[in-house]
């Protein structure tokens, strides 16, 4: 075991299982907690964890969640093969939402996910192809 | 503060190494060393859950024997309204608590009604401005604990105040001293009736805010349910003694306390792996519409306790019964011309600092380091979660082994495929 090897942990976001979203969001925040980060950046990562987990579901069914946790910095890398973001501009607007009509009565889908994502952290780079899938990532800097 | 004293142990004779608790224990504070189980103290949250569960009864619950209320010249029963609910047949709370005045207590002071101020206290913090919300219960010493170990983000959102049972205690002895000036402090002995461990650790630890708590004794509610057993008349119409409402009934099952709070944007979970759910979510924040959350550790509130003698949703059913013609609430402090929702003298101050028991190291590059490890090290482990190696799942066994606290060989399922068998 190199003394440089990246501490990393990979997630599969169930797309079919609805009520399981957001477990890997808890499982890194316990991480971060071991590992000694300060609360107000481990609440921020797991927000914005979170919300991209649910993103994932909603519309993608389902994902990957990778969390790359170096001294200084978080990196959360979301993949999934979902139908890719139209307008990535209109998506990020607050209160835009193409979420159906059965998630929104869950309380989801009111257009804040990808506008809290962008909050929480200090970098956001989303790379969208139609019909191919879409892959964030996200970095909180410490 | 400088060692914890815990109120859950272990008869290790009789403890075979099974994994029921180790499987179980929501802070995975247990271990199994050499064939028994052993609990680290610093995870403890003294919430009983192992002393529910062991199929041998080698985990036991400390507390005050009830002889130990002879060493008192005057003592006083502080009976929590779960009590209320143990007996059948009881449709007059006067009934058991003149069972225990007979029984040898000099005074009772029902924590019912300390639990009816605290509702009045709490629906005036939660007009207050710039408070922390959603404000949590501190009723409940397990939460507060656990919020101090695991959520310490979450410690500003308790709410600052005693919990009833030390509100009943300072009121009970001030009582005493006012009605028998002769009495010195020491002759006073108030005595709680715990339902559960965690108020035997709150009480021995003096988590109340003042250097000790005001309640010298705690004994086990199965305990004096039996001596009540014997004490208790129902044939003769009891003096009236209770003063407590429908609200201080509630307090002991689950939802009573945020109800009570006639506020309806509240959250009340109960058993706590349910608990420790619903404070994950609230610190992702979730439920940002929520004023007030109840948490109670046990089953179903208070009724469901390690020391107590009834099924939780039977003792549920009896207090409904109790309850029905009581008054709403017979404890209302007088408010006006108070600048804060509740007097200093019940304000508890900062709850516990975060105690970083978890964290790999201090120095955040070696605790990296350490992570990293023990994720390789994972991989190479079967995660069937067998407990033999005496760790509660192969995660905590390769965060052991990085700690230093377990060997690589210890897992049976390596060392079988390192000998060549499958």
């Amino acid at each position: 075991m190199s003394d440089n090897k990246k501490l990393s942990y990979c997630f599969d976001v169930d797309g079919a299982n609805f009520t399981s979203a957001g477990e890997a969001s808890v499982k890194v925040k316990k991480r971060l907690r071991e590992a000694g980060f300060d609360p107000e950046t481990i609440r921020r990562v797991s927000i914005a964890m979170y919300e991209g987990e649910i993103n994932m579901v909603i519309h993608a069914g389902g994902g990957k969640a990778e969390v790359v946790i170096e001294e200084d910095r978080i990196v959360i890398i979301l993949t999934d093969e979902g139908p890719g973001i139209a307008d990535i501009d209109q998506a990020m607007q607050e209160g835009f939402s193409t979420a159906p009509d059965n998630i929104r009565s869950l309380g989801f889908g009111a257009g804040m996910g990808l506008p809290n994502m962008k909050r929480y952290t200090d970098e956001m780079v989303i790379d969208s192809r139609l019909g191919k899938g879409t892959k964030i990532t996200m970095t909180v800097y410490v | 503060m400088s060692v914890y004293r815990h109120s859950v142990s272990l008869e290790s004779e009789k403890c075979k190494g099974c994994t029921h608790c180790l499987r179980r224990c929501p802070t995975e504070a247990i271990r199994i060393r050499d064939g028994r189980a052993v609990i680290n103290t610093e995870r403890c949250i003294d919430c009983g859950e192992c002393i529910r569960l062991c199929p041998h009864k080698a985990k036991k619950a400390i507390y005050d024997p009830l002889e130990s209320i002879n060493n008192f010249k005057y003592k006083i029963a502080l009976p929590p309204p779960t009590l209320y609910g143990q007996f059948d047949n009881l449709d007059d709370v006067d009934c058991m608590l003149k069972g225990l005045l007979d029984y040898g207590f000099d005074d009772v002071f029902e924590v019912a009604c300390a639990a009816e101020m605290v509702t009045e206290y709490t629906r005036h913090y939660l007009k207050t401005e710039n408070v922390q919300r959603p404000v949590i219960s501190s009723a409940c010493p397990v939460i507060v604990r656990l919020i101090s170990l695991r959520f310490p983000t979450l410690a500003k959102h308790l709410i600052p105040i005693m919990p009833p049972v030390e509100i009943a205690g300072k009121l009970a002895r001030e009582k005493a001293k006012k009605e028998h000036p002769e009495l010195k402090d020491e002759d006073i002995g108030v005595v709680f009736i715990s339902p559960c461990t965690a108020k035997v650790s709150y009480v021995k630890n003096a988590l109340c805010g003042e250097k000790s708590s005001n309640i010298d004794l705690v004994v086990s509610m199965s305990d004096m349910y039996f001596e009540l057993l014997n004490t208790m008349k129902s044939e003769i119409a009891p003096e009236p003694l209770s003063r407590t409402g429908m609200i201080g009934v509630n307090w002991a099952t689950s939802g009573g306390e945020s109800s009570s709070l006639l506020n309806d944007r509240y959250l009340a979970a109960d058993g706590i792996e349910n608990v420790i759910k619903v404070l994950d979510d609230i610190e992702t924040g979730s439920y940002p519409c929520l004023d007030f959350i109840e948490l109670n550790a046990c089953p179903g509130g208070c009724v469901g306790g390690v020391l107590t003698m009834e099924n939780p949703y039977i003792a549920r059913v009896r207090l409904q019964n109790i309850r029905r013609y009581l008054p709403v609430s017979q404890n209302r402090p007088d408010m006006h011309g108070m600048d804060h929702p509740f007097p200093a003298e019940y304000n508890v101050g900062e709850f516990p600092e975060i105690n970083p028991v978890r964290m790999f190291s201090q120095d955040r590059k070696t605790a990296i380091r350490l992570m990293s490890e023990a994720a390789s090290f994972f991989e190479t482990l079967p995660e069937i979660d067998c407990g033999y190696c005496g760790a509660p799942n192969c995660r905590a066994f390769a965060d052991d082994v990085v700690r230093g606290m377990a060997k690589p060989e210890e897992c049976a399922v390596l060392a079988k495929k390192k000998n060549g068998i499958n």
